[in-house]
């Protein structure tokens, strides 16, 4: 059978998914509880523990003695400080995705296009920056450029390009993964179509292959935005005075000077920012999608790569070079240094005071209880964030027939990525503000340790439906159809077909969610108490204070911290189907 | 074998009587641009009967086939198996079977658990599952293949094996939808003898969609024509 008829076949099953709803023959009639019960789950935790909160955020940006007012508006927006926190915030997240750009495309070029032994583990490896913690890497390059660090003699601490260099550390993991997915899968034909034609290697990537992969590097541009944008660990730990982005603002002026309504108002401003960038970046989803249909094979599966030759010298080059400037300089310095004690001598006694906490630590408890505390409330918040996160996956990746189902399933979907366009800080926030009488019950939430397990799973929510969703949506209408037409009814074709399916994607998920929990800050943040924090907020605090004690205790609770959430990754990695999807 | 006496067959087997499906047209939303893909499409297959429905590629055959296994939403016409009306018969409690082009194999379960799927889902006791497993290994010539992944399998294993599944559980009704297409020449004309064969051991009535016009005097007991949607007879 030729290539067509099954781009006819593929064109015509997927036709028959959106025909409109009839009496005759609707399967999933008595299966409906389960549905609703899959999509009722998710969206009241959602509900009470996101849209409440936040809404009620916003809420206290309009209002003053209980009533509407916009005063606080024009009163932030009046301020020049406001404005300079914007425009920092846009210039950090411009450099910072220009940075990522450089440097992902050609490591996507050699992880996902080149063909070498140990590509695999490098790929696997490629993830591990982007779930490191934050705070870990913040300290990682406060220990190369900061005081008394190798590097310190380039003057850059607490400087924007230093700032600009650990956001790009975290998300050129998201440039190589988008891109270099897209790039593996694309037919190498025309590249070797227009070789013949006599262009060379270098007119080859610029005629064929950077147009072809433009709308995968628009998609991983504003992605990559997005989570500069709103970063909060990162710009926390390493901006210092100087340095702020709205996030760090929000923090400030919620904490340090109580004044909610500017918070909120700045909250707002966060959003607008995050909506345009979701917008252009679902249009250059849509343009992404329609390049694959037409540049993407589906009979030959995964490319077979090329071998790298004398021509992919500078590429080779080039990614070698960046990896170690941008990744393995901070990691390095970050373990060396966290191997020198207060008093300089080589040893482990910033280990040591982990558990046994000397009498000048700025911190109440140990950093030992900390950790204690992080794998506790991540267990927890992984056990919240995966069944939800199945569920929601299960109800989104269905194309029911009714087009109002149809519209309910994408807001659906929708509205449970939005806490990944929602900053950390804003959600933490807003837990605060409403959790002291959750539902109107008597019980405070905020004095109960579960609120941080709660606000992590939030957090991980949309990374567990983002992995899990490709896996189900991959699965071949006709496969279940197959199923029923063998007897099974509907909930049989879910435990038999989609539950195996979603089985072999779960370890990642479970890894991913694990490690997020782990490494969460910014809502974290807020939910502590003292002398009960999680471990990401102890770095942050030994950081931020004085003496080579704190210091030396950030550093190897980074180290720990740092190679907890690495070690998680790799195995979870091992786990991952040949389908879960991207981030 | 064709229909004899026309009265005496109301009540015996598969009468599909005007059958019209109609896909929204892609790209639109809403109740607007819809296609006509099978025009009032009556059919009648009788017990142990194999009826081939053939045409060119979107004549609609393929849908046809979907509506009578329920999977497609009928906007007219009615589907009933000796006179008892399936309107209301979700696709999994009709007794039919389907096999797919390209198979449909359950990539997560070993020949045996696809050929067993079935089975489990009519809750057969395990000695009896495993017995019929290896009945019908043996009956489509893949004796010993139980435990192998279906990834191990060729093109043409593939196809005896989702045949097996397909038979396993006995449906009243067998749908094939270009069941050998995928194949090449010589293995298709081997295996169409051996498809023929078979549905006559087994006495089960099929409907056979094949692009195929000697796939289709080859298996079939009579062949219907198909173009634009309407049968031709």
């Amino acid at each position: 059978m030729g290539e067509r008829d099954r781009l006819v076949t593929r064109q015509r099953s997927e036709r028959h998914q959106t025909a409109p709803s009839r009496p005759h023959a609707r399967p999933s009639r008595g299966f409906a509880w389960f549905w609703v019960v899959g999509t009722a789950l998710p969206l009241a935790f959602l509900l009470i523990f996101f849209v409440w909160p936040v809404g009620a955020l916003l809420l206290t940006g309009f209002t003053q003695h209980g009533a509407v007012s916009l005063d606080a508006v024009p009163e932030v927006f009046g301020e020049p400080r406001t404005w300079r926190v914007i425009g920092q915030t846009l210039a950090q997240a411009t450099l910072g995705t220009l940075l990522s750009l450089v440097i992902g495309i050609p490591a996507a070029f050699v992880l996902y296009r080149l063909e070498f032994p140990g590509r695999r583990f490098l790929r696997g490896l490629s993830t591990v920056p982007f779930v490191l913690p934050t705070v870990v890497v913040a300290v990682s390059f406060t220990a190369l450029f900061g005081p008394g660090a190798p590097l310190a003699w380039l003057g850059l601490d607490q400087n924007l390009a230093v700032l600009v260099l650990a956001l790009a550390f975290f998300n050129v993991t998201v440039v190589i993964r988008t891109v270099g997915g897209f790039w593996a899968q694309l037919d190498p034909r025309p590249e070797q179509a227009a070789r013949m034609l006599g262009a060379g290697p270098a007119r080859v990537w610029w005629t064929v292959a950077l147009p072809t992969l433009a709308p995968s590097i628009a998609s991983a541009a504003s992605l990559v935005f997005l989570f500069c944008a709103t970063s909060f660990g990162v710009v926390f730990v390493l901006g210092g005075r100087a340095l702020s982005n709205i996030e760090t603002e929000i923090y400030r002026l919620a904490i340090d000077f109580l004044d909610l309504r500017s918070a909120a108002v700045l909250s707002l401003a966060q959003f607008a920012i995050v909506a345009a960038v979701l917008v252009i970046s679902s249009r250059a989803r849509r343009r992404r999608e329609h390049a694959v249909a037409m540049q993407f094979d589906p009979s030959r599966g995964a490319s077979t790569g090329i071998r790298p030759g004398r021509a992919h010298l500078p590429v080779i080059i080039v990614f070698a070079l960046t990896t170690l400037f941008l990744h393995v300089l901070p990691i390095g310095a970050l373990l060396l240094r966290s191997l020198r004690g207060p008093d300089g001598a080589l040893g482990f006694a910033n280990y040591a005071n982990l558990f046994d906490p000397p009498a000048d630590s700025a911190l109440r408890g140990s950093v030992w209880g900390a950790l204690q505390m992080s794998l506790g409330t991540a267990v927890v918040a992984t056990l919240i964030a995966v069944p939800l996160g199945m569920l929601t996956a299960l109800v989104a990746s269905r194309r029911p027939r009714s087009d109002a189902l149809q519209r309910g399933a994408r807001f659906f979907d929708s509205l449970v990525m939005l806490p990944l366009g929602v900053s950390a800080v804003t959600l933490g926030f807003g837990l605060l503000l409403t959790m002291h009488r959750p539902l109107g019950i008597g019980f405070d939430l905020r004095t109960s340790v579960v609120l941080i397990p709660i606000a992590q799973a939030l957090v991980a929510l949309p990374l567990v439906v983002r992995l899990l969703l490709p896996t189900l949506r991959g699965i071949d209408p006709r496969l279940r159809q197959a199923a029923m037409m063998l007897g099974a009814s509907p909930f049989r074709v879910l435990a038999t077909i989609d539950l195996p399916m979603l089985g072999r994607s779960a370890g990642l998920a479970l890894g991913f969610a694990f490690a997020t929990s782990l490494g969460e800050f910014g809502a974290t943040a807020f939910l502590v108490r003292p002398g009960a924090q999680t471990l990401p907020v102890a770095i942050a605090t030994l950081a931020g204070k004085q003496g080579a004690v704190n210091y030396g205790m950030a550093l190897s609770a980074a180290v720990v911290l740092g190679v907890l959430t690495a070690t998680v990754m790799l195995i979870a990695e091992r786990w991952r189907g040949e389908t879960a999807g991207e981030l | 074998m064709a229909t004899d006496g026309a009265t005496d067959m109301t009540q015996q087997g598969l009468d599909a009587r005007e059958l019209t499906v109609h896909y929204a047209t892609p790209g639109k939303r809403g109740s607007g641009g819809r296609v006509l893909a099978v025009d009032r499409a009556s059919l009648r297959v009788g017990a142990g009967e194999v009826v081939a429905l053939t045409g060119p590629s979107g004549c609609g055959k393929s849908t046809l086939l979907r509506a009578v296994a329920g999977l497609e939403p009928l906007s007219h016409g009615s589907v009933s198996w000796d006179g008892t009306d399936l309107a209301r018969t979700p696709p999994h409690r009709r007794g039919f079977g389907l096999m797919f082009q390209d198979g449909q194999l359950f990539g997560h379960l070993s020949v045996a658990g696809n050929i067993a799927y079935g089975l489990r889902a009519k809750r057969v006791p395990a000695p009896q599952r495993e017995a019929r497993v290896s009945e019908l290994l043996e009956l489509v010539g893949l004796p010993g293949f139980a435990s192998r992944g279906v990834h191990e399998l060729s093109g043409g294993q593939r196809q005896r094996v989702a045949l097996a599944r397909s038979l396993a559980p006995e449906p009243r009704l067998l749908l094939l939808d270009e069941p050998l297409s995928a194949l090449d020449r010589g293995l298709r004309e081997r295996l169409a003898g051996e498809l023929s064969q078979l549905l006559r051991q087994t006495g089960t009535s099929a409907i056979l969609v094949t692009h195929d016009e000697s796939e289709a005097e080859m298996i079939a007991d009579r062949t219907i024509g198909m173009s634009g949607g309407r049968l031709l007879e």
